[in-house]
């Protein structure tokens, strides 16, 4: 397929990745903001090929992960209600609340459904008018737009039906949440292609002066990730902090500007809790006061959540890159993708899921549960 | 949940007041948002990420970064070929 292939070409990861090892004279820790670069790394062994002076520090650019457990709690309460159809991205049905996620919701009647897109969410509250539609409205920059569609559409419809439980979160203030860390290690970023897609690059440059970090706005296919890598690098070497767009043929500075004015449109900031980190101020969005009816969470007031997570789970660890998947001790024994403690075992995103299904094993006693088997999904 | 799929449009229309298109996806063709990229035509290939285009894709920019991942690659088994001293000059023809 045209646009993909190109870019997974082995010989030439090799060469580019050789290339990387000679221009690296000491170690480098670099960090790929996006989950979904991730599981491209980890798939595809990039980690592997690269000299051993180069770490990938893997980040929190997984919304299914870090979307706090309360919003799971409350999304679940509201699906266990017998007038609504909940719906939802197929990521999040196997996320865990404190006590129960969709799967089992839906397991015991109540009506989830998963969608492709929130405007599928939007065509069943066009049918089905004797009943509530929410849909799960989670996310970075790159969803949001669709999401603040569907919500554009359904006022549009005149829809009374349809609501969003809205939790969004944004990248660039997570970037300065882990420079900030005291234990942060990162030295460079490899910024997340698909958000610049939406936001441009303008919001980047203000955080590379600050911190005095290097940015490199990275795609997500093997020769992608390496270039990135090594243009993160050759900075590096150079004692430089620049931002750099390794991803031109998608990304612009400007962005997708149509999107920006229906985002500003219909959302606005919000401090935002993130799962396993804490709160960042201004890192979310919600639903703006043009469009509070469609807020679920006003819609549907739940009481009294009561959010718990596993005592064992290290997930904050892992999404701030400070605790590689297999080295928490419940990796693989106490959780795997089909009795997960934290969201990063479930996600299509996760990077304890990335580990699990590329085998990648804790040292050490063999594990329960079977890596490998959920592979190619 | 980030990862935006490539794919050719193939068609254009307004729905309801909606842009929207069938994009081809190597073989499979979904309706597509376009909505976000009203300058977007038939034959471009575009970024899709859960049923909206987000970016059309930049055919010059492929093209540059394609050729910059070749010569890089060319030079280092121009390199590879090389004795180990005193070989400047013995470069491979391109």
């Amino acid at each position: 397929m045209k646009h993909l292939a190109e870019y997974r070409d082995a010989a030439m990861a090799r060469r580019l990745a050789a290339e990387i090892g000679r221009i690296a004279s000491r170690s480098w820790a670099i960090m790929e903001v996006c989950g979904g670069q991730t599981h491209s790394i980890i798939r595809n062994g990039i980690d592997e090929i690269l000299s051993p002076q180069l770490e990938l520090i893997h980040g929190p650019g997984c919304p299914v992960c870090v979307t706090p457990v309360e919003m799971i709690d409350r999304a679940l309460a509201i699906a266990r209600r017998p007038e609504v159809i909940f719906c939802s991205f197929g990521d999040m049905l196997r996320v865990p609340g404190s006590r129960e996620d969709l799967f089992r919701v839906k397991a015991a009647g109540g009506d989830v459904r998963v969608v492709y897109s929130p405007l599928d969410a939007v065509a069943i509250a066009r049918a089905r008018p004797d009943r509530e539609v929410v849909f799960l409205a989670i996310g970075f920059e790159t969803t949001a737009p669709a999401n603040a569609m569907a919500a554009k559409v359904a006022r549009a419809a005149g829809l009374r039906n349809f609501s969003l439980l809205v939790s969004h979160v944004l990248v660039p203030p997570a970037l300065g949440a882990i420079m900030q860390s005291p234990d942060n290690r990162v030295q460079a970023f490899l910024a997340a292609g698909h958000v610049c897609s939406v936001m441009g690059t303008r919001e980047y440059p203000a955080i590379v002066k600050r911190f005095g970090v290097p940015i490199v706005v990275t795609g997500f296919e093997p020769l992608d990730l390496l270039e990135g890598i090594r243009r993160a690098v050759v900075q590096l070497e150079a004692g430089r902090a620049e931002l750099d767009n390794a991803y031109s043929r998608v990304v612009t500075e400007r962005g997708n500007e149509a999107a920006q004015a229906v985002l500003a449109e219909v959302f606005e900031p919000v401090d935002r809790a993130w799962r396993g980190i804490g709160t960042i101020p201004t890192s979310g969005w919600r639903l703006g006061c043009g469009y509070r009816e469609f807020d679920a969470e006003e819609r549907f007031p739940v009481a009294e959540i009561h959010a718990a997570e596993s005592p064992l789970c290290r997930a904050g660890d892992v999404l701030k890159g400070t605790l590689k998947p297999n080295q928490c001790p419940a990796f693989c024994r106490e959780c795997t993708p089909r009795t997960p403690l934290g969201a990063t075992m479930v996600s299509s995103e996760g990077a304890c899921a990335a580990y699990f299904n590329a085998g990648r094993l804790p040292d050490g006693s063999p594990p329960h549960g079977s890596p490998g088997a959920e592979a190619g999904g | 949940m980030c990862l935006a799929v490539p794919g050719q449009v193939e068609s254009i229309r307004d729905d309801t007041g909606v842009r929207m298109g069938r994009v081809n996806f190597g073989g499979v063709v979904k309706d597509v948002c376009l909505a976000y990229l009203p300058d977007v035509a038939v034959g471009d290939f575009t970024i899709v990420h859960v049923g909206f285009a987000l970016s059309r894709i930049d055919e010059s920019a492929a093209r540059e970064t394609l050729r910059t991942f070749t010569e890089s690659g060319l030079l280092d088994e121009q390199v590879a070929e090389l004795p180990a001293t005193d070989a400047v000059t013995e470069a491979a023809p391109p």
